[in-house]
């Protein structure tokens, strides 16, 4: 028995051929019916989100199950099965453990250690265990793979720091004013990294929105979006006075706001703290403001430092994960190892029941007209010298020993099992 | 009992420890380990200070010994409150090694009790010291979440976020924390230098003696009030906050022990 892994990800293969393999929801369900129709696959998972497309299969036969659960694929997708074929990566045994506990654990992600793949995770199993193809080995597999994810997210803090600006934007927020529901935020001006934050933003809570900007009919669409309140550019300074925190993008040449402007701000606001994030390029807004006391300015550049340390602070931790992987790979692989003694296990105690009951009928053929008692005790007797016979063989087929691999070619022969 | 003081200072310097620990590298143990030594260690003090208590019969609040154990005393009260009331992170890195000074120092005094004026033993003893203290105690407290914001401030200000940035809290619940402080010191001095003054009237006849420990809490009630003043009229909050608390609280301290040892008068510890 061993466990596959074919797929492709963001590294492997470009977002046209991700795209030509994701599976939509509803087709998943087909897709794992048509890989379990294959001979010699005996279960099946899979997971699409739009960074990767992977299918796990428990299979007897590695190299045939390779080649047939590719060609399913290719037919699936009606995709051309040389073209397909080069972009997926194949693993099998340890190695195909390895990839799905680095992949829940988010350290074959794109944006290392963000948290939403082991959600994907969790639901690409319930789909598959809710449709029946799963058993015990991708059970058993997709379990601990969960509870990596887990231990990597508790005990490194892989996923702590903001990698984006958008996110650090809104930590540093936190840091300065703790709560954003009761304050008021302000865009200024618009563009796609300031509205992404501005989403951030109210998403944690912040209720009071202003857009401000240079073509009035923009700011009241932009407002409608994130239910706020369109104000004319003219305006827009005295606004501040009660605005918490500024977001300005308006691609403006020179400064939109000056410190002699700001001091007067300040001071009427009684200084009463002010985050201004400046991402326009050139800056809107006069680095000098940033010197003001309660004021605090961050521009792209700071923002994105930020973020640069955060990412090598992720790497460092990655290092971690890697660690808690390569423990719990050991893990695993002593409980597929304890999975190859079974069937001889099976079968010892079968041939032994064999030996057992024919020479019973045997036994109460020649001994006519025994009791029912007697019967009885002649069973129980001759069960209890097989258990007994065949316990210390069981005993050592399980232990985890180094030469268990011998022990099972030894007994199978011994036995002629 | 002394061994129970001796003790107390042992614990509270094991929590110091660990709150240093836990500014550079926090985890669930030093934290956990930290709160259970601060409280062990505030059991055992509040232990050696009711012993005291019961062998003097007074409030322990005589020798200088007993002030700065009983202050000490307060500030640890008002920082179990102000952490589990605010859950503000590494408060205790910043007020402990404060805790074990102040500990240290008392420590260095002679432990005698000393007797005191029947005249003196009063309900005001008890409610006019404790009063008092728990003002400074806030007051105190005040200090080490200013000293907290302008690290912290000093971080957002050059965009250095480090572990430390990670760990502290927000400025506005430091800023705010600091001025409720305030306020609460505040409110607790107003009552101890009414109750001071009540007391002196039983004790000596006369409200109001002009003794130099009266002038000072006036001082340091006046600073104060200013401080508060200002945050109303002109916003006076944040950093420069933050740096008037710690300046207020460098005037308690005078009141408080420099007033005793530098100019001597009736309030002085026998």
């Amino acid at each position: 028995m061993s466990i596959i892994t074919i797929g492709l990800n963001h590294k492997t293969a470009d977002i046209e051929l991700r795209e030509r393999l994701a599976f939509e929801k509803d087709k998943i369900v087909f897709g794992l019916q048509g890989l379990l129709e294959l001979e010699t696959i005996q279960e099946a998972l899979i997971v699409s989100t739009c960074n990767r497309v992977e299918i796990y299969l428990s299979a007897s036969d590695e190299t045939q199950s390779v080649v047939s659960a590719c060609r399913f694929l290719a037919k699936f997708h009606n995709i051309d099965f040389e073209k397909l074929d080069i972009a997926l990566y194949k693993h099998t045994g340890m190695e195909s453990v390895k990839h799905i506990f680095r992949v829940a654990g988010s350290l074959d992600s794109m944006v290392l250690g963000e948290p939403q793949i082991l959600g994907q995770i969790k639901e690409a199993y319930d789909l598959a265990l809710s449709a029946g193809a799963t058993g015990l080995i991708l059970n058993k597999l997709m379990k601990k793979a969960i509870s990596v994810a887990k231990r990597i997210r508790t005990e490194t803090r892989i996923s702590e720091n903001a990698v984006s600006i958008s996110y650090t934007a809104v930590e540093l927020a936190k840091k300065i004013f703790e709560q954003l529901s009761d304050k008021t935020f302000m865009l200024l001006g618009a563009g796609e990294m300031a509205e992404l934050a501005a989403k951030h933003l109210s998403r944690t809570g912040v209720k009071n929105v202003l857009v401000a900007n240079r073509t009035y009919e923009r700011a009241v669409a932009l407002a409608s979006e994130f239910n706020g309140t369109p104000v004319r550019f003219e305006d827009f300074k005295e606004k501040l006075l009660t605005t918490d925190i500024v977001i300005c993008s308006t691609g403006a040449s020179n400064y939109v706001l000056n410190k002699t402007e700001m001091e007067i701000i300040v001071k009427k606001r009684k200084h009463k703290p002010m985050f201004l994030i400046d991402i326009s390029v050139p800056r809107n807004i006069d680095p000098e403001i940033g010197n003001l006391d309660g004021v605090f300015l961050y521009d792209i550049d700071n923002l994105q430092d930020v973020v640069d340390s955060n990412m090598s602070q992720r790497l460092i931790e990655a290092n971690k994960a890697e660690q808690i992987v390569k423990e719990e790979l050991e893990i695993f692989n002593k409980w597929m190892h304890a999975l190859d003694a079974v069937p001889t296990i099976i079968a010892l105690r079968n041939a032994a029941d064999q030996i057992k009951n024919d020479e019973l009928v045997k036994l109460f053929n020649r001994l006519n007209g025994i009791g029912e008692q007697e019967k009885k005790a002649i069973e129980a007797m001759a069960g209890s010298i097989v258990n007994k016979l065949i316990h210390s063989p069981t005993a050592a087929l399980k232990a985890e020993d180094e030469d268990r691999d011998m022990l099972i070619c030894a007994v199978n022969k011994l036995y002629k099992l | 009992m002394v061994i129970f003081f001796e003790l107390a200072l042992t614990f509270y310097m094991i929590s110091m420890i660990l709150g240093i620990v836990e500014a550079f590298s926090a985890s669930r143990y030093t934290s956990i380990g930290m709160t259970s030594a601060t409280v062990i260690g505030f059991v055992l003090h509040s232990t050696n200070l009711i012993d005291r208590f019961i062998l003097s019969g007074h409030m322990p609040a005589i020798s200088i010994h007993e002030a700065i154990s009983l202050f000490t005393w307060s500030i640890v009260l008002i920082f179990f409150f102000i952490k589990y009331r605010y859950k503000i992170g590494l408060l205790g890195s910043f007020i402990m090694p404060w805790v074990f000074g102040f500990m240290l120092i008392a420590s260095a005094f002679p432990r005698e009790i000393q007797p005191l004026t029947p005249a003196l033993n009063s309900f005001w003893l008890i409610v006019h010291t404790m009063l008092a203290f728990l003002s400074y105690a806030s007051f105190g407290l005040s200090c080490g979440i200013g000293m907290m914001f302008l690290i912290q401030y000093s971080f957002v200000k050059s965009r250095k976020l480090g572990d430390l940035f990670k760990r502290l809290p927000s400025l506005n619940i430091l800023d705010d924390v600091n001025y409720r402080l305030i306020k609460t010191g505040f409110f607790l001095l107003t009552l101890a230098i009414i109750s001071g003054s009540l007391w002196s009237q039983t004790a000596w006849g006369s409200y109001w003696l002009w003794q130099p420990k009266q002038v000072w809490s006036l001082i340091t009630w006046l600073i104060y009030a200013m401080i508060i003043h200002l945050r109303l009229r002109v916003g006076l909050r944040g950093r420069r906050g933050s740096i008037l608390s710690i300046l207020g609280y460098a005037v308690t301290l005078f009141t408080f022990f420099g007033v005793d040892i530098l100019l001597k008068g009736l309030h002085t510890f026998l």
